[in-house]
């Protein structure tokens, strides 16, 4: 029996010659918030984004929800990221020409929401995590905090079942990566969302229900469900 | 108190005088700080006392005689929960973390697994200040950080030596 939301096993991602992961197996369930901690160049953002279907594996398999990633076209697994996933990354990735509001607008447009109801509902989520006052602002406009917060309702505008944040403090100061980590906590926990952060700060990973440590590729230690 | 299972893991090793343990401690352990002759007798006063250790033999020497000691099944096993256990996580911790991950290299133990279990001690009492400062007042909050960023130094610590425990092992007991 295995309630996980998502079940990865046996993953092997290579470039080149730099083997990233040597065979990682791991389950989460739903609703969790787990960190995925380890050193630079432990293979963490690779694992990060292949349990998210950006990158496939070579070998192993990643589930989500019953369904095999692997099984899926590009064009079902980029649907499946647009619906069911949200993405924070380190520097936001927010595109620089739209406004933040229609930048958190973006996944509903793209997915066929008209724009009047995509941007109410972007105004909505600004305001909840307290950045409505930036909404008509492009991203050079706003600082570090304020852009995670963008990034953050652009990741919970589609109503996603996971969130994925990759070092979502990683260009903070302290007070603002605490700001950041707050809200995303927050509404994760608020709304059942199941988040999954890499990061190699302690104090970020103490945010989360418990934390599984890469190192050279594989997971040297994990945490007891809890 | 950290001196006392220093001794414990040396003794585990081979029997030893005090001329000796203070030898091997200063150094592993002495940097700047050599510990006193009277420090090292009177911790092995109280292992003899308690049963930690006993006297194995007495040596003729240049002055009165000298006692060579052993560890007892006592103290093999008081030095096994020890370095079993991990810390209490608070701060200024960095001698007594050292001090087990080097003698559980030296004794043949796990060290790996013992910073591991230290990692989840020290990451779960920093579960407890995050939900702590979540909604409380800046003064509680200010004092949750302070805790915080020591234990996160610990922690950055442990991270660093798990990386290099090979490296270590072949410097402690080469």
């Amino acid at each position: 029996m295995n309630d996980g939301i998502i079940d990865a096993k046996g993953l092997v991602k290579d470039f080149g010659t730099t083997k990233a992961l040597r065979g990682v197996t791991l389950t989460i369930r739903g609703g969790e918030m787990v960190a995925i901690a380890g050193p630079s160049g432990a293979g963490k953002s690779t694992l990060l984004y292949c349990l998210s279907g950006i990158l496939q594996p070579d070998w192993g398999t990643v589930t989500f929800a019953g369904r095999r990633l692997e099984t899926l076209g590009e064009a079902d697994r980029a649907a499946l990221r647009r619906r069911e996933f949200g993405f924070v990354f380190q520097f936001g990735q927010l595109v620089s020409e739209l406004r933040a509001v229609d930048n958190v607008a973006l996944p509903l447009v793209i997915d066929g929401v008209r724009r009047v109801e995509a941007t109410h509902r972007a105004l909505d989520w600004l305001e909840r995590l307290g950045a409505a006052d930036v909404a008509r602002e492009t991203p050079d406009e706003l600082s570090g905090g304020e852009v995670q917060r963008v990034a953050i309702a652009r990741a919970l505008v589609t109503g996603p079942r996971v969130v994925f944040a990759d070092e979502p403090t990683g260009a903070l100061d302290s007070i603002a990566g605490d700001e950041v980590m707050t809200v995303l906590t927050e509404h994760a926990r608020a709304q059942g969302i199941t988040l999954v952060v890499v990061t190699h700060e302690p104090r970020v990973a103490a945010y989360m229900h418990r934390e599984i440590v890469v190192r050279d590729g594989t997971v040297a230690s994990r945490e007891a469900v809890r | 108190m950290t001196v006392a299972y220093a001794l414990l893991g040396f003794l585990e090793e081979e029997t030893r005088h005090g001329y000796d343990l203070k030898q091997a401690y200063d150094a592993l352990f002495g940097a700047g700080r050599p510990v006193q002759f009277g420090q090292i007798y009177a911790t092995l006063g109280r292992l003899e006392r308690d049963g930690r250790i006993r006297l194995a033999a007495q040596e003729p020497g240049q002055g009165p005689e000298r006692k060579r000691y052993e560890i007892t099944a006592e103290g093999i096993d008081e030095l096994h929960r020890w370095l079993s256990e991990p810390e209490a996580p608070e701060p200024h911790l960095q001698r007594t973390l050292f001090a087990k991950t080097v003698l559980a290299l030296t004794t043949g133990r796990d060290a790996g697994a013992y910073l591991d279990a230290q990692r989840g001690a020290h990451l779960e009492r920093m579960r407890e200040l995050t939900a702590l400062k979540t909604g409380a007042d800046l003064a509680t909050a200010l004092l949750a950080d302070f805790a915080l960023f020591h234990l996160e130094a610990d922690l950055r610590w442990i991270e660093q030596t798990r990386g290099r425990l090979d490296s270590l092992r072949q410097e402690v007991t080469r």
